[in-house]
C-alpha cells in the first residue's frame, strides 16, 4: 500500500541499501507531504536509522533515488537537518552547550569563517525554544539525557532548515522533555517544516504523526495515518511474515552476491 | 647545577638548536595529538610511529645522508602507506581495525628494524645515529635541522588553526559533520597527514617506540584540567613542551641517555599530578568533596536527631546527652562527637554541663530536615503510590539533597499538609 501525493518535500525511489552485500532496505518507494509530522516505524534492526542515513548521504546506497524538494541532496544541503541517535557521540567531549548548538551554523559558514555575532543569536534563540538557555555554559558532560537531546534539537534549529530528520529524539528522555519536544515539532511543521522522525514506541505514535512509514527492512505501508496506522500493517510490520526476506537476505551476506547487477 | 645554569644561559649554539628544536618537535606533536585523543585514535598514532622506521632507513640506504630533508620523506612515505594498508585491510577483509593495526605495526617495525641492523653491519661512514630514531636523542639536533623541523612545526600549526573548526566537528559528530557538507574524507585525510609530520619530525627527540605517549599524553593530562577545547589544546603544548625542554636537558647533560624515556617520564608524571590533584576532576579534589558531603549529611542527622528528641520532650533547649541521642538513632559516638563539636563551632549547639543544647539556629536547621523527610514522604505516598512503610529510607537521602527552591515548590505542590504519612505532624 502507498499513496502518491503531489509535489512531495521527499521522494524515495526504488532505494536499497546494503551492509557488506546484506541487504537492510530492500526496493523502498516513499514520499513526504509538506508540512507533515512524520514517523518512521518499525521493530529494532529494521534499518530505520539506516533510511534516514541514506537520505543524509551517509551510507552508501545500492540503487535508487533520493530527492529532497526536487534536488538531490548536495543542491538543498543547507535546508536539511540531521539529528543523529543521542548515543552516537561522545558527550565527555570538550564542549560546552552553546559550542555544540553553534555547529548548527557551520553549514552555513564555510572554511575559515568563524561564527559571527548573528549565528550566536540563532543558537542562543534556539537555546531558549528549548527551555535550555540557561544551561548555555554548561558542560555538556553534566547534562541529563532529555538535556542532551534538547541539545541536539537547538542545533538541529539553528541550522534553520526546512526539513529535519531526526533519529530516535525520544529515547531515555523523561516525560517532560518527550511533551516538550513533540509540541516544539508541531510548532514547526504548523510553520510548513517537515519532520521525519525514528520513533518505535506503538502507543504514543498515532497522537505523535499525522505522516506514517512503516518499515521493516521492506516498506510496509506509508501514508496518513489514519490510513496506514491499522492492526492488520503493524502485524506485518512488526509480525514474522518476512522470514524468507531474512533468508534471502542471509543468503546473499554469506555468498556474497551482489543484491544488485552492477551497472 | 653548573650544568643546569650553562645550559639554561643557552649561550652554546648547540644547546639553543637543541632546546629550541625539541619544543617545536614536541609541542607540535601535542597539538596535533590532541584530535587523536578526542577521536580515541592511540593505535593508529602507534602505528604510523612504527611503520616510519623502514622508511628512515631506506632514505639513509639511497641517500646516504642523515639530513632530515631525505629522512623526512622517507619516514613520511611509509608512515602514510602504512595507515592506506590498514584501511584497504579493514575494507577488503574481515579482520577489524585493532588487529589490522596490530599486524602493519609489526610488519612495518619488524622491516625497519631489519634495515637498521643491515645498516649497521655495513660501513655507512656515519652510520652512527640512525638508532637513535628507536628512542630518541634531542641532542642530536643540529643547526641545520632547525629550519626544517620550524617550517613543518610552524605549517602543522597554522593548518590546526585554520581547519580548528572542521577538526573540532569531526572529532565530536562524524555523521553531522558529513550531513551540512562538510567533506569529511579530505579533513580525515589531512588531519592523518599532519599526525603522520608531526611523528616524523617527533621521532627525532622520542623515537618510535614512545611517539604514541608523546601523541596522546599531553591531551590526556590536559583534560583534567579544562572543558574548553582550545584551552585543552594550549595546555597540551605546553605540558609537551616543558617535557620537550626536559628532556633536551637530560639529552644535553648525559649524552649516552636517549631522550625520548625521559621526555615521557615527564609527561606521564605531569599527567599522573593532573589526575590527582586538578580540581573539580581531579581525584583528591573529588575525595575530598565526598568527605564534606559525608560530613554534612551526618551532622544534619545529628541535628535531625536532637529535634526529634526535642519533640518528645516538648522542649527544644533542653540539654541532651551523647547515650540518649545514640539510643534514638544509631550513631558511631566517636563521630557523633566530632560531629558535636563542630556543630558547637559553627553555632549550632551548645555546650552545658548536662549536655548539648540547641540554639535557635540549631533547632531551626533540625527542624527543616526533618519538615523535608515528612513532605518528602507525603509527595511518595500521594504522587508516586508507595506504600507508606516503604518512603523512610528514601527520605532519609532525599532529605540532605533538596534545595530551597525545591524545598518551596514541594510545598507549594502539596498544600502545607498538616501530617505525614505515619501521622507526625509536619514542623514549619
Ligand atoms: N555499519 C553497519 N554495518 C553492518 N551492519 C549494520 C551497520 N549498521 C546497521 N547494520 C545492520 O543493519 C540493520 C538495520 O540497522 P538500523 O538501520 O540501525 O536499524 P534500526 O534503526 O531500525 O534499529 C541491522 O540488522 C543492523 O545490524
Ligand atoms: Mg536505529
Amino acid at each position: 500500500m502507498s499513496a502518491e501525493i503531489e509535489n512531495p518535500v521527499l521522494e524515495i525511489h526504488d532505494l536499497t541499501v546494503t551492509y557488506s552485500k546484506k541487504p537492510v532496505l530492500w526496493d523502498v518507494d516513499m514520499t513526504i507531504p509538506k508540512g507533515s509530522l512524520a514517523g518512521i516505524i518499525g521493530p529494532n534492526g529494521a534499518g530505520k536509522s539506516t533510511l534516514i542515513k541514506s537520505i543524509m548521504g551517509l551510507v552508501p546506497i545500492a540503487s535508487g533515488y533520493i530527492k529532497i524538494f526536487d534536488k538531490d541532496l548536495k543542491e538543498v544541503r543547507k535546508n536539511v537537518s540531521y539529528v543523529p541517535q543521542r548515543g552516537s557521540v561522545d558527550w565527555d567531549f570538550p564542549a560546552s552547550v552553546v559550542d555544540v548548538v553553534m555547529m548548527g551554523r557551520y553549514g552555513h559558514l564555510g572554511f575559515f569563517n568563524y561564527p559571527k555575532k548573528a549565528d550566536k543569536e540563532v543558537a542562543l534563540d534556539a537555546l531558549r525554544k528549548v527551555g535550555m538557555d540557561a544551561y548555555k555554559n554548561r558542560q555538556i558532560s553534566e547534562l541529563s539525557g532529555g538535556q542532551q537531546q534538547r541539545v541536539f534539537l537547538a542545533r538541529a534549529i539553528a541550522q534553520q532548515a526546512d526539513i529535519y530528520f531526526m533519529d530516535e529524539p525520544f529515547a531515555g528522555v523523561d516525560a517532560a522533555t518527550e511533551r516538550a519536544i513533540i509540541s516544539l515539532l508541531k510548532e514547526l511543521a504548523d510553520k510548513g517544516k517537515t519532520i521525519v522522525v525514528v520513533h518505535h514506541d506503538l502507543q504514543t505514535a498515532p497522537n505523535y504523526f499525522d505522516w506514517m512509514v512503516l518499515l521493516n527492512t521492506r516498506l510496509v505501508a506509508h501514508g496518513p495515518t489514519q490510513e496506514v496506522f491499522n492492526d492488520e500493517n503493524l502485524k506485518e510490520t512488526y509480525g514474522g511474515k518476512l522470514t524468507l526476506l531474512s533468508e534471502i537476505s542471509k543468503l546473499l551476506e554469506n555468498k556474497r552476491f551482489p543484491a544488485r547487477e552492477a551497472k | 647545577m653548573e650544568s643546569l645554569l650553562e645550559f639554561f644561559s643557552f649561550s652554546d649554539h648547540n644547546v639553543q638548536s637543541v632546546v629550541i628544536g625539541s619544543i617545536w618537535l614536541t609541542a607540535s606533536c601535542a597539538i596535533v595529538g590532541t584530535f587523536s585523543f578526542l577521536k580515541k585514535r592511540t593505535l593508529v598514532g602507534d602505528a604510523v610511529a612504527h611503520s616510519v622506521l623502514p622508511g628512515v632507513c631506506l632514505a639513509f640506504i639511497l641517500s646516504g645522508s642523515k639530513n632530515p630533508l631525505y629522512l623526512i620523506p622517507g619516514a613520511f612515505l611509509t608512515g602514510w602507506l602504512s595507515l592506506v594498508l590498514i584501511d584497504k585491510i579493514v575494507a577488503h577483509s574481515k579482520i577489524k581495525e585493532d588487529t589490522a593495526i596490530g599486524l602493519i605495526l609489526s610488519v612495518f617495525f619488524g622491516l625497519g628494524i631489519l634495515a637498521l641492523t643491515y645498516i649497521q653491519h655495513t660501513d655507512y661512514a656515519n652510520q652512527s645515529g640512525l638508532d637513535h630514531f628507536l628512542f630518541g636523542k634531542a641532542a642530536s639536533i643540529v643547526r641545520e635541522d632547525l629550519l626544517i623541523f620550524s617550517v613543518i612545526a610552524i605549517i602543522l600549526m597554522i593548518s590546526v588553526i585554520l581547519y580548528f573548526k572542521e577538526f573540532m566537528l569531526i572529532s565530536f559528530d562524524e555523521e553531522f559533520a558529513q550531513s551540512i557538507g562538510v567533506p569529511v574524507r579530505r579533513i580525515e585525510l589531512l588531519l592523518t597527514t599532519l599526525t603522520v609530520l608531526a611523528v616524523v619530525i617527533g621521532i627525532q627527540a622520542v623515537g618510535v617506540v614512545l611517539m604514541a605517549a608523546m601523541l596522546i599524553t599531553p591531551a590526556a593530562a590536559a583534560r583534567f584540567w579544562t572543558n574548553d577545547l582550545k584551552i585543552l589544546m594550549l595546555l597540551a603544548a605546553l605540558f609537551g613542551a616543558f617535557s620537550g625542554i626536559s628532556g633536551a636537558y637530560v639529552s644535553y647533560t648525559a649524552p649516552a641517555m636517549p631522550t625520548g624515556p625521559w621526555i615521557v617520564v615527564i609527561l606521564s608524571t605531569i599527567a599522573i599530578l593532573s589526575f590527582l590533584f586538578a580540581p573539580t576532576k581531579g581525584t583528591l579534589f573529588r575525595l575530598l568533596k565526598q568527605v564534606k558531603i559525608k560530613r554534612k549529611i551526618k551532622d544534619e542527622n545529628t541535628l535531625k536527631t536532637m529535634f526529634y528528641m526535642g519533640e518528645e520532650l516538648s522542649s527544644f533547649y533542653h540539654p541532651m546527652e551523647v547515650e540518649e541521642m545514640i539510643s534514638k538513632r544509631k550513631m558511631q559516638k566517636s563521630s557523633l562527637e566530632k560531629s558535636l563539636l563542630r556543630l558547637k563551632k559553627e553555632g549550632y549547639l551548645e555546650k552545658e554541663k548536662t549536655g548539648w543544647v540547641l540554639t535557635k539556629a540549631g533547632k531551626e536547621k533540625g527542624q527543616r530536615i526533618v519538615k523535608l523527610h515528612r513532605l518528602w514522604e507525603v509527595y511518595l505516598t500521594k504522587y508516586l503510590n508507595i506504600a507508606p512503610d516503604h518512603v523512610h529510607d528514601d527520605a532519609e537521602n532525599i532529605e540532605h539533597v533538596i534545595t530551597p527552591e525545591l524545598e518551596e515548590r514541594l510545598e507549594k505542590l502539596l498544600n502545607y499538609p498538616e501530617t505525614d504519612p505515619h501521622q507526625s505532624k509536619i514542623p514549619y
